[in-house]
């Protein structure tokens, strides 16, 4: 399989208001790269499947307005009741086809381990997107410490399930069968583009976002980007995805952003770039694997997408 | 409360004016503020904003001139019927409204995309048939409509059951997942049409 190496972008392209602030114990752990990248030495930023058009959307629109049902199915509950979650200490079970298995500390895992700068364009299946520039660790370097074996062909995450801090799993009217389950086939996951972030706009994760770690796929649909993980489990058979097990003939296993193929309820030709005003939806025509294409479309070579939607 | 009956007053008219007009006037300072500046009046995606707040009020006050006649009939208010045509009107007004910012704001009056929504998407499927079942309704509102089609305009006039059913699944099947307000709505209209079954049911055993 040919896989494109991303391009590097010299530090002198970083924005300006990135500032490399990191989660404290992080921080302590990495203190050497924080500092190279304080210094302005070369830190790598990915800027892949990005057009001359992709403004990189603002702040407070990446953290105000998201969908987290653990939190509510409101586009602003979580950022109003995401601040209950405790997220330290966070512990994440690892089990399945690997040969380290067990529950690990979160900061065991990301120890060592350098974070970088991704800018990804970010599409919802709701039509609405983003441009956001996450911190993050190539997934494939979390899954390998745990050293899966040939027989993992799936990896299957989880969302933490605490419904005393998380309002939207104590809603009665959700039909929604938590926690919250996601997955990737192994090779989706070891693609270069596959990132578990940690920050945003150079500072940490906030809760909303899904702290302290979450999953970024950005060829795919928002919804595969499980966030809060406190579960990895390396799988024989492909896993039923939480919103799959809901309603399996609007939402599939892969989630490749695809503008041939609709969502039954409404077209994913095209799609609402925020920010948007009131008499400029500021729509832009939608990009198979939401731009992706060059990384990512060997993944799926002779694969009907419209069956594997 | 039940055989009270209030002398028709004046100021009910008054009321129902205020009180409905009421969500559009605070839709106006939310427009002004967003006007002013971007993203601060109706948030994130303003044009989602308008047309859910104009969906939704829409929805409430249609339910509300499907709830006169079991009102009337339970809390002995006459009057209040005669007050009908008025609400259902009202509500007319806000789905014009939002059947407009959908077409103009939404899809940006392309015939393509409103085609392809009409057909392909049910939800707005649904939506239209509940568009065009009240769009008769508020045509034939007249005095003049009324005796024309005579015993056929109470007929007619039923379509309100199928346009609060459409109206409510519309709202139904454009969310991922239903919360409170959804089924608020769904327990009213339910309610509504088990008082007309009982109504009519105990009606006919007086006969």
């Amino acid at each position: 399989m040919l896989i494109r190496k991303p391009t590097d972008i010299p530090s002198s392209e970083i924005t300006s208001e990135t500032i490399y602030l990191q989660r404290r114990k992080f921080m302590g752990q990495s203190a050497a790269i924080i500092a190279a990248a304080g210094f302005g030495l070369p830190a790598p930023i990915v800027k892949a499947g990005l057009q001359e058009d992709d403004d990189v959307t603002p702040e407070q629109i990446v953290t105000q307005y998201n969908n987290f049902y653990e939190f509510g199915t409101g586009k602003s509950d979580p950022f109003e009741n995401a601040g209950a979650l405790t997220t330290d200490p966070w512990t994440v079970s690892v089990s399945g086809e690997a040969k380290k298995t067990g529950d690990f500390a979160f900061e065991d895992i990301i120890k060592g381990l350098t974070p970088q700068e991704r800018i990804y364009r970010f599409r919802c299946v709701e039509a609405w997107s983003m441009v956001v520039p996450w911190m993050g660790i190539p997934l494939k370097q979390v899954l390998e410490q745990f050293e899966p074996t040939g027989d993992a062909k799936y990896v299957v995450f989880k969302t933490l399930y605490r419904p005393e801090e998380m309002v939207g799993q104590r809603s009665f009217f959700s039909s929604i069968d938590w926690p919250y389950l996601e997955g990737l086939r192994m090779d989706e996951a070891y693609h270069p583009l596959s990132i578990m972030a940690v920050g945003l706009y150079g500072k940490e994760l906030p809760n909303q976002n899904g702290a302290p770690w979450r999953l970024m796929v950005p060829w795919k649909y928002g919804f595969k980007s499980i966030k809060s993980v406190v579960s990895i489990h390396f799988s024989r058979r492909q896993p039923v995805n939480t919103w799959q097990a809901l309603a399996s003939h609007e939402y599939g296993f892969y989630a490749n952003v695809n503008p041939a193929v609709d969502h039954p309820r409404w077209s994913q030709a095209s799609e609402r770039r925020l920010p948007s005003s009131i008499f400029d939806p500021n729509r832009r025509p939608t990009l198979p694997f939401n731009g992706y294409a060059e990384e990512v479309a060997d993944l799926y070579r002779g694969m009907d997408l419209r069956k594997f939607y | 409360m039940k055989g009270l009956s209030l002398p028709n007053p004046r100021w009910l008219k008054t009321t129902l004016w205020v009180a409905l007009s009421m969500p559009l006037l605070w839709l106006g300072v939310l427009i002004i503020k967003e006007l002013q500046q971007t993203n601060s009046g109706l948030g994130t995606e303003p044009t989602e904003a308008l047309l859910h707040y104009l969906g939704e009020w829409s929805l409430i006050l249609v339910l509300l001139a499907f709830a006169v006649s079991p009102l009337r009939r339970r809390l002995g208010w006459p009057w209040l019927g005669q007050h009908r045509r008025f609400i259902g009107l009202f509500a007319f007004i806000y789905v014009c409204l939002h059947v407009l910012t959908y077409a103009g704001l939404y899809a940006q009056f392309q015939l393509a995309v409103l085609l392809d929504d009409f057909v392909y998407r049910s939800y707005i499927t649904a939506g239209i048939g509940a568009f065009l079942a009240l769009l008769l309704m508020a045509l034939t509102s007249t005095r003049g409509w009324r005796r024309r089609l005579k015993e056929n305009w109470r007929r007619l006039h039923r379509l309100i059951y199928v346009a609060t059913f459409f109206a409510i699944v519309h709202l139904l099947w454009l969310r991922k997942d239903s919360g409170l307000a959804e089924a608020i709505y769904l327990l009213i209209y339910i309610g509504l049409v088990a008082e007309r079954i009982v109504y009519h049911w105990q009606r006919r055993r007086s006969a």
